[in-house]
């Protein structure tokens, strides 16, 4: 078994309103910045022991699928690195 | 025969769902998840509240709790199930009802009257009323904006499967009058089921006449049947 971190990062699918964002951006722009969109994600770094890379990833993506996003309205990502 | 009223912690409708169930004469029961579901539960309330704090999503905690395998084995059966508000979050959540409810277009809690449109009056929940009758609910969320899909929502609708439409008062469901920016400002759906149904407005707030209007009474008295 090796160490590995997995993250799972959970956005918004492409084209649902993320009103939290929209109301970042405005308030950045109200400090001055220039900018011409903002998007957020969470970002969740699971530590797991696993057999190989891809088993870890496998792991990850089943707590994503589960738990971690809302396939009714989240895209997700894995990347795994060894600990 | 008895409701139950499912209580998670930080559910904070149960207590009120109970006594507008008990007030149009059916029998509830609170029931606190980890006790599971009374033996006799002829139907099942999923409150409003902000369960597990809202971590990670709205409703996204209680709906993987043990308790809701019963209540999908429940609602399998035909028992009927509702989920208000919070309980609607946990319904989506759970997959028990179609979509996501997510954070308001205002991107703040709203806590106010609106309008509903009585978009299918041929269920449980809603044959004490008539298609296209307007009804007044409170209600109070952060995160109630229904989003799915447009193609699952084509089916749904083809399907009848929404509930409720938020309308001005007179039944137009217009932009102005959608409070959250829900798509085709839906309110409350349907599962694959007549029998389980979630909404985002409380109907177990206009259903004591002591406190105003009973327009509520009609979506409880389901329960009763």
């Amino acid at each position: 078994m090796t160490p590995y971190t997995a993250t799972v990062e959970v956005r918004l699918k492409h084209g649902v309103l993320d009103p939290e964002a929209e109301t970042t951006g405005r308030a950045l722009e109200r400090l001055g910045f220039e900018l011409e969109d903002l998007r957020a994600a969470d970002l969740f770094e699971v530590d797991l022991d696993a057999e190989s890379a891809d088993a870890a990833a496998e792991r990850a993506g089943e707590m994503a699928e589960r738990l971690l996003a809302n396939p009714t309205i989240h895209d997700y990502e894995v990347t795994v690195e060894e600990r | 025969m008895t409701v139950a009223v499912v209580q998670f912690g930080g559910s904070n409708c149960d207590r009120d769902t109970a006594r507008a169930l008990a007030h149009l004469g059916i029998d509830a029961e609170l029931a606190w998840h980890e006790d599971g579901l009374p033996e006799d539960t002829t139907g099942v309330v999923l409150p409003g509240g902000f369960s597990y704090g809202d971590y990670l999503r709205a409703g996204a905690m209680a709906a993987r709790s043990p308790i809701m395998d019963e209540v999908r084995e429940a609602a399998d059966s035909g028992t009927p199930v509702l989920g208000i508000c919070n309980g609607a979050q946990i319904g989506c959540e759970s997959s028990l009802t179609p979509g996501a409810f997510t954070t308001n277009e205002s991107a703040r809690f709203q806590c106010e009257r609106v309008h509903l449109r009585v978009e299918n009056a041929d269920t449980p929940w809603t044959d004490h009323f008539d298609e296209g009758e307007v009804v007044e609910f409170p209600i109070a969320h952060g995160e109630g904006r229904y989003e799915i899909g447009d193609e699952r929502l084509d089916e749904l609708e083809a399907d009848d499967r929404v509930l409720f439409r938020y309308c001005d008062a007179g039944g137009n469901a217009t932009p102005e009058a959608n409070p959250n920016g829900s798509k085709h400002s839906v309110a409350g759906v349907l599962g694959d089921r007549d029998s389980v149904a979630v909404l985002m407005p409380h109907p177990e707030r206009v259903s004591l006449p002591d406190i105003g209007h009973t327009d509520g009474q009609g979506v409880l008295r389901a329960f009763g049947e």
